[in-house]
């Protein structure tokens, strides 16, 4: 077996031995979509300033991402660095993955968001380091809303349905208000936050989706269905965001700061001017977000911790971190970034820092990314019908339980230890 | 022992090895592995491997999910199975015409799609089956049918992947059924033509008995192809839209390669061995009872 | 008069059934050929309505593209990399033993093949997830020898060159031991060139099957430096949903050598199919 392995290797080296660079020393970063396709540009001259220091990216894509994550520890592929979404450092802590931040990391600790820097400490170790920050709020057609009598939006939920409701009158047949992906957690898990009640309880073993939070932030979302102000589509069925934005089938549309670049560099330019940013509304008031974003981890098995670190310091300097934003539109994890980045001053950027501000974690359990894709499986269900709001909550609180019936044994282990 | 027997021997270790450490002992081992916890924390920490017994069996069955993409793959191989083989075995009769030119050439277009790559192809067919702007909406809307949601409406997301299956496989089943219709006796065309059977006839008393023995074959070949379906939903629909096209095997994928619940993952793949071999066990008594041979 | 009648009802029927079978190939190819006219689109021409059946400016960009900024050269050279070792290790493996268990006397030759032909029935992916375990333990996850494992466990293979072994008459093999030939040079000098065409329709049938598979590759490689074409593709078309004429595109790359492989050798194809296809 050894033997063919190195004859295979021998013979599948021959013929690509040609057109790659040998990537023995090379540090090999994994990242996702648009990152990844900005990496190259930010790591222009890295290798000068850094003698021997190569670099090798991997991109992969946003909706695989964990997966190939999960599929790379379990056969011992990993990276050197990667790119994690913030909520997945609990899960990968807890496999023993990634390795904490090295003794010396308080000079790129210092400058950065303290409730996100927050969500990358478990269990009192620094695990990550941030490097790009975000949240979601509204983009809206201001002209279309402004047709509908709207020159500003309400930030409560009564009144923005309102609003929707008067941009669907005037859109007419065929047109909705709102995008809200039938397949996205996002949106319904940014409406679950904004009531302040928490997610999941008794230390993080059981759900807590019966709570009356829960069920009127689900309510709110299956209304927003119902009452025909938002299309009931998946991503994959919206052939083209932007040119469905810009023909007006849909007015609002909830994403992420990484949308302000994709709108300027894609939508038409008689559009320029005729839409927005703005922070979402709460219940009864500007609302909360769940605060989003990526950090970079060095994997455990990281061939050359050392120069691991040394990448990781690089992409989190001021420096890079402002050209990054302005490259990819991501926000940056370091408040002296966005000055530098003149984020602060942008009107499309703005209205991502003042709903930073009002960020309210999600818990941090390994289970996590399961149990809101199982949330918004449920909810797809009752939005089409097929549950009540009451059931549909039980139905998530049945399968999280479920889900974490292995977080409660492992617990009591450790209880017992 | 002999020249002979040694031979034997070499010549059928290599491969006997490789199935046995390839293929005998995962497919053992799966079932080993369905009577545990394995999962991610096991990967780090083989202390955290809990030996549950049937636990992961209980579980599945009191999991909707399960039930779910059950009922799928059953409708699949319902639905899509009579589809295929009716259709295959038109194309096939079509092409066995006397008077029909260039049969090569026919036969070679209708096969094409069997072999091109099925993930090229399903993300081809995402396109065409767009609700707004693909061409089969189009078409239909030329016979005043209205726009179809095609992959986005959990009642058409199912057509929508058995129009793509049937699609890619008819023409392997329609090279089956022509070479079954090769033996078909033409004297006894004749005969019946000279009685003055009309062509629907003949093909119901003619053709039809000749070639049972291969429409069944084909059905139990087609059937567990329609058990296997994955690669479909995953480029197509990826499961969705509200999970109408989960299949077993994608609901084994997503658990074990997904979420890394190698346990219920490895029970998952067993009980779709025991269907799968539950359906061959009746095709042999069904074709005891009907072929008798 | 009763019989010209016939001759040109006969003539209608003939034509429309002619024209019956152009349809039909029509319909069964539209899928393939709108796939290249839309690869030669501009960017977003595609999405309209009604759709666009040809591309208004033919360009090569999307081509371009993918070569240039996806490396889409790179997956393909993979792909025709894994796809012959698939072949040439199958080959090496199924051969010898379909002859074995066809032509050569040894104790439980028969007990074996029945247990053979019993596992055909048992589908692959019911040990994926130990095999993944497995292939952990040896080291082999993302690398090309995970890939290619499952191809040296042909079951179906054996069983099809069995099939055309038994024809093989025994006396031919009688005189060459008695010539004093060993049972290599048999199998080499007498035996693989009567198996030809079942040979290429056996290598034919791994090397597409190789190239189209799909879920093994995607779950042992994880470095996109190994991506194979349908692997790569389904990542692309992932990230790249609304770019619809690249994806065409892309799945001209994939599709097409696979297509003129089949059309080049389809009636050795053909052959092997029906061979295969006669399980009883």
């Amino acid at each position: 077996m050894i033997a063919r392995r190195t004859l295979l290797g021998a013979a599948l080296g021959a013929p690509l031995a040609a057109c790659a660079p040998p990537a023995t020393a090379a540090v090999r970063i994994w990242a996702m979509g648009n990152e990844a396709a900005h990496l190259p540009a930010l790591l222009a001259g890295y290798d000068t300033a850094h003698p021997g220091a190569a670099v090798s990216v991997q991109a992969l894509p946003w909706t695989g991402a964990h997966e190939k994550l999960l599929t790379g520890f379990a056969g011992g592929s990993l990276p050197d660095v990667a790119q994690i979404g913030n909520t997945w450092l609990a899960e990968l802590t807890a496999l023993g993955a990634v390795a904490p931040l090295p003794a010396d990391a308080a000079t790129f600790t210092a400058d950065q968001f303290p409730a996100v820097l927050d969500t990358n400490r478990i269990g009192g170790r620094l695990m990550a380091l941030p490097w790009y920050v975000d949240t979601r709020l509204q983009f809206v057609r201001t002209d279309l809303f402004a047709r509908a009598g709207y020159d500003t939006l309400p930030t409560d939920w009564a009144g923005w349905k309102r609003a929707l409701h008067a941009v669907k009158r005037a859109g007419g047949d065929g047109r909705y208000a709102i995008l809200l992906p039938v397949n996205e957690f996002e949106q319904l898990l940014t409406l679950a936050l904004q009531t302040g009640e928490p997610l999941l309880r008794d230390d993080d073993t059981r759900g807590n989706f019966r709570s009356a939070g829960f069920k009127a932030a689900l309510a709110f979302y299956v209304s927003l269905f119902r009452e025909g102000l938002a299309p009931i589509v998946s991503a994959a069925q919206i052939a083209n965001v932007w040119t469905e934005f810009a023909r007006g089938f849909f007015a609002a549309y909830i994403s992420g700061p990484w949308t302000v670049a994709d709108l300027k560099a894609r939508l038409p330019a008689d559009l320029t001017g005729k839409w927005a940013t703005q922070p979402m509304p709460g219940p009864d008031g500007p609302g909360a977000a769940a605060p989003g974003g990526s950090s970079l981890v060095v994997c455990r098995t990281a061939r050359d911790p050392a120069a691991a670190w040394q990448l990781v310091r690089h992409l989190s300097t001021v420096g890079v971190q402002a050209r990054f934003a302005q490259l990819s539109g991501d926000l940056p994890a370091r408040p002296s970034a966005w000055r530098a980045a003149g984020l602060a001053a942008d009107p499309l950027m703005a209205p991502f820092g003042v709903q930073l501000a009002r960020a309210r974690a999600v818990p941090k359990v390994p289970e996590w990314e399961r149990i809101v894709s199982e949330m918004q499986i449920v909810a797809e269900q009752a939005v089409r019908g097929s549950r009540t709001i009451d059931s549909a909550a039980a139905e998530i609180d049945a399968r999280v339980d479920r889900l974490l019936e292995k977080r409660r044994w492992m617990v009591e282990k450790d209880r017992a230890a | 022992m002999t020249a002979e027997t040694r031979a034997g021997w070499v010549f059928t270790t290599p491969a006997l090895a490789a199935i046995a450490l390839f293929f005998a002992l995962p497919a053992a081992a799966s079932l080993l592995l369905s009577f545990t916890d394995f999962d991610i924390y096991a990967l780090a920490d083989l202390g955290n491997l809990r030996f549950v017994g049937l636990d992961n069996y209980a579980r599945l069955f009191g999991n909707p999910l399960f039930w779910r993409a059950v009922r799928n793959t059953l409708w699949f191989v319902v639905l899509g199975v009579p589809l295929t083989v009716a259709l295959s075995l038109a194309a096939a009769v079509l092409l066995d015409a006397r008077t029909l030119r260039w049969k090569p050439v026919w036969r070679v277009a209708l096969f094409a799609p069997y072999v091109t790559t099925l993930v090229a192809t399903a993300v081809v067919w995402r396109y065409l089956l767009h609700t707004r702007y693909g061409l089969v909406n189009y078409a239909l809307a030329s016979v005043g049918i209205g726009p179809v949601d095609w992959l986005g409406s959990p009642t058409a997301s199912m057509p929508a992947i058995l129009i793509f299956v049937a699609w890619k496989t008819f023409g392997y089943n329609m090279v089956i059924f022509l070479a079954a219709l090769q033996t078909v006796p033409q004297e006894l065309h004749e005969a019946a033509r000279i009685d003055g059977a009309g062509a629907w006839t003949r093909f119901r008393h003619v053709t039809l008995p000749a070639i049972a023995p291969t429409v069944l074959l084909v059905s139990i070949l087609s059937i567990a192809g329609f058990f296997q379906l994955f690669a479909e939903p995953y480029v197509m629909t990826q499961g969705g839209p509200d999970q109408s096209t989960v299949t077993i095997l994608y609901f084994m994928y997503e658990e074990g390669f997904k979420w890394w619940n190698l346990g219920t993952g490895s029970a998952v793949a067993f009980l779709l061995f025991v269907m799968i071999f539950g359906v061959t066990l009746l095709q042999l008594w069904f074709a005891k009872r009907v072929a008798p041979q | 008069m009763v019989r010209e009648a016939g001759g040109a009802a006969m003539k209608a029927r003939a034509i429309l059934l002619n024209a019956a079978a152009v349809v039909v190939a029509l319909v069964t190819l539209a899928p393939l050929m709108w796939m290249v006219a839309v690869s030669f689109m501009a960017p977003g021409e595609a999405a309209a309505f009604p759709p666009p059946l040809v591309p208004a400016h033919p360009t090569l960009d999307n081509y371009r593209t993918l070569f240039e900024t996806y490396g889409i050269g790179r997956y393909f050279a993979n792909s025709l990399l894994v796809s012959s070792l698939a072949t040439g290790l199958a080959l090496l493996f199924v051969v010898p033993a379909g002859y074995a268990f066809a032509k050569l006397r040894f104790r439980g030759r028969d007990r074996i093949f029945q247990l053979l032909v019993a596992a055909l029935v048992i589908p692959g992916q019911i040990g994926m997830l130990p095999l993944f375990l497995e292939l952990k333990a040896l080291g082999l996850v993302n690398s090309y020898a995970g890939v290619l494992v499952p191809w040296l466990a042909g079951i179906f293979g054996i069983f099809l060159v069995r099939q055309y072994c038994l024809a093989i008459p025994t006396e031919m093999l009688e005189a060459a031991r008695v010539d004093g030939a060993s049972e290599g040079a048999i199998l080499r000098r007498i035996v693989l060139p009567t198996l030809q065409p079942i040979l290429v329709a056996l290598a034919l049938f791994v090397f597409l099957g190789s190239w189209n598979d799909f879920m093994w590759p995607l779950i042992i490689l994880s470095d996109d430096r190994l991506y194979t074409l349908p692997v790569a593709l389904a990542a692309l078309s992932r990230e790249h949903v609304q770019d619809n004429e690249l994806m065409m595109a892309g799945s001209v790359v994939t599709t097409l050598p696979v297509l003129i492989l089949f059309l080049a050798l389809q009636r050795y194809y053909m052959r092997g199919l029906l061979a295969g296809s006669v399980k009883g």
